[in-house]
């Protein structure tokens, strides 16, 4: 049994539009996954994609604003807010995307230990960012105080001292150093090994797919394609989806191609495929309507053409 | 044109400096790559080419002449946060032409789609807001682009369609790059030659 399962999640904002004049805007729609205990699961996609609000819909830290559907099972049992109070922090945890999460007025070193678990927390924190190449001097600053690549690292630290059973690692490495983001897979692997489950929401592919066992490709809001972490190999010949491969032949390690187009905005979406506008190998078919998930070779795709 | 810093020394604290008696050179057309773990001033050492910072010690000259201190500045800076670096409240077309009035083939060049000059900062992507960003440093007078994790933020297409189009326009004008990132890949895919900024 899966330890967390979204199943069609959709979220959507109101906004004012002019006066009180109401909108309705579904910013993500029909979103499933799950992830297993032991399991590093990575979530692909680009800015607008929907990853950061689907890390905030398991968290149930959405803006007010927010109204969300769809089911969300953690161990077995619905997920809702009061559950959430118990487990948040404790049993399940965040490594957000910015330093703007951190406390600003509050030392780093003490942030960390918070969360720690143990009867010696400072041991615990100082040797977690000795682990991480973080100097003494480094408890006493405060996070406005910090470089880019060391707040990061105080970010991935503070998730790892806690116990966590499924960590949610929201970006966690852009602009860190190659040896600090071989250090913070690290110890998302062994949180992996050691039994937690890691959702690891990223566009860093490369980094992602070092630990990942399966890979969840968001597009405008949806699930495009769940595959197997060993499918991004060689020319993407593996993969299903053209998005997917279209995100895969862009690395610059790999084509450096660009796809035309960008991802449509959430109240300007087409019809059909969202990706048809884009797509290469789209036909009438695609624009008429949207396509569903279906299981193609141990992975799952929305595409009716892929094979 | 040669953009160059002689014997730089920075410190934002009295008894430890950044780095000292450092030396770099670019020329007009090159692709520079520069890497380096974070901590060791790789973005201090963008802004003090950019004029944003004054070096302690050395000096940053342009063929030899001293940077201007007023006037269009011939050395841009694009950083990683788009959004942080323009006016959430102003609209887009005041941030672009912050600057001066960005000619049309730039902006084509760029992908800037015409409807977007009449929104607000936040109701563009990562990417849209990016490149706005570069069209803003890019004015005639450019001379020298220095792109701080310019596209450490998005996704991988973006990326692509983002350096395409920046190093097109980079050789049709012979500006001069500095492209500061952690990806080894894309340093090496588009970059001539680099320089590692823990050596120093």
């Amino acid at each position: 049994m899966a330890l967390l399962e979204v199943n069609k999640l959709s979220v959507s904002f109101i906004q004012y539009t002019s006066g009180l004049r109401q909108h309705e805007v579904q910013t993500i729609r029909d979103l499933s996954l799950s992830i297993h205990a032991g399991e590093i699961v990575a979530v692909f996609g680009s800015s607008g994609s929907g990853k950061s609000l689907l890390a905030h819909a398991i968290l149930g830290i959405l803006p007010e604003n927010a109204r969300m559907s769809g089911t969300i099972h953690y161990d077995g049992n619905l997920l809702d807010a009061y559950r959430l109070l118990a487990l948040r922090g404790k049993e399940i945890a965040l490594v957000p995307q910015s330093v703007n999460y951190l406390d600003p007025l509050m030392k780093v070193g003490a942030q960390v230990r918070s969360t720690a678990v143990g009867s010696d927390p400072v041991a615990v924190q100082r040797s977690i960012f000795k682990r991480y190449r973080l100097k003494d001097h480094v408890d006493n600053l405060y996070p406005f105080q910090l470089s880019g690549g060391m707040a990061r690292r105080v970010l991935v630290a503070t998730a790892a001292v806690s116990d966590a059973r499924l960590i949610i690692a929201d970006e966690p490495t852009p602009g860190m150093h190659s040896d600090d983001v071989a250090e913070a897979l690290h110890t998302f692997k062994e949180m992996a090994d050691n039994g937690s489950a890691v959702l690891f929401i990223t566009h860093d592919i490369e980094a992602a797919l070092r630990i990942a066992d399966r890979v969840v490709v968001l597009y405008a809001g949806t699930t495009f394609e769940i595959a197997a972490a060993e499918d991004f190999m060689g020319n993407g010949e593996r993969l299903r989806h053209p998005y997917t491969k279209a995100l895969w032949q862009a690395l610059p390690q790999n084509e450096f191609k660009p796809n035309l187009g960008v991802q449509p905005q959430p109240n300007n979406l087409p019809t059909g495929c969202l990706f048809a506008p884009r797509c290469a190998s789209s036909t009438q078919a695609c624009k008429e309507s949207r396509p569903e998930m279906r299981d193609l070779r141990a992975g799952s795709v929305r595409c009716i053409h892929a094979s | 044109m040669l953009l160059e810093g002689e014997n730089i020394g920075f410190r934002y604290e009295r008894n430890s400096w950044l780095f000292q008696n450092l030396n770099i050179s670019i020329e007009s057309g090159e692709v520079v790559g520069l890497r380096g773990p974070s901590g060791y001033g790789k973005t201090t050492l963008g802004q003090i080419l950019a004029g944003h910072q004054m070096p302690q010690e050395g000096q940053v000259t342009i063929d030899g002449q001293a940077l201007p201190l007023k006037g269009y500045h011939p050395v841009q800076l694009v950083f990683q946060h788009p959004e942080r670096a323009v006016n959430p409240r102003w609209r887009i077309q005041r941030v672009l032409e912050e600057g001066g009035k960005p000619d049309s083939d730039l902006l084509s060049a760029l992908g800037i789609q015409k409807e977007w000059l009449k929104r607000s900062p936040h109701e563009l992507s990562g990417g849209e807001l990016q490149r706005i960003c570069i069209a803003r440093a890019l004015g005639n007078e450019t001379r020298f682009l220095i792109a701080d994790e310019m596209t450490t933020m998005l996704d991988a297409i973006t990326q692509a369609q983002i350096w395409q189009s920046v190093l097109e326009i980079a050789r049709a004008r012979k500006l001069g790059l500095l492209v500061i990132s952690h990806d080894q890949h894309l340093i090496k895919r588009i970059c001539g030659r680099w320089i590692s900024l823990s050596e120093h």
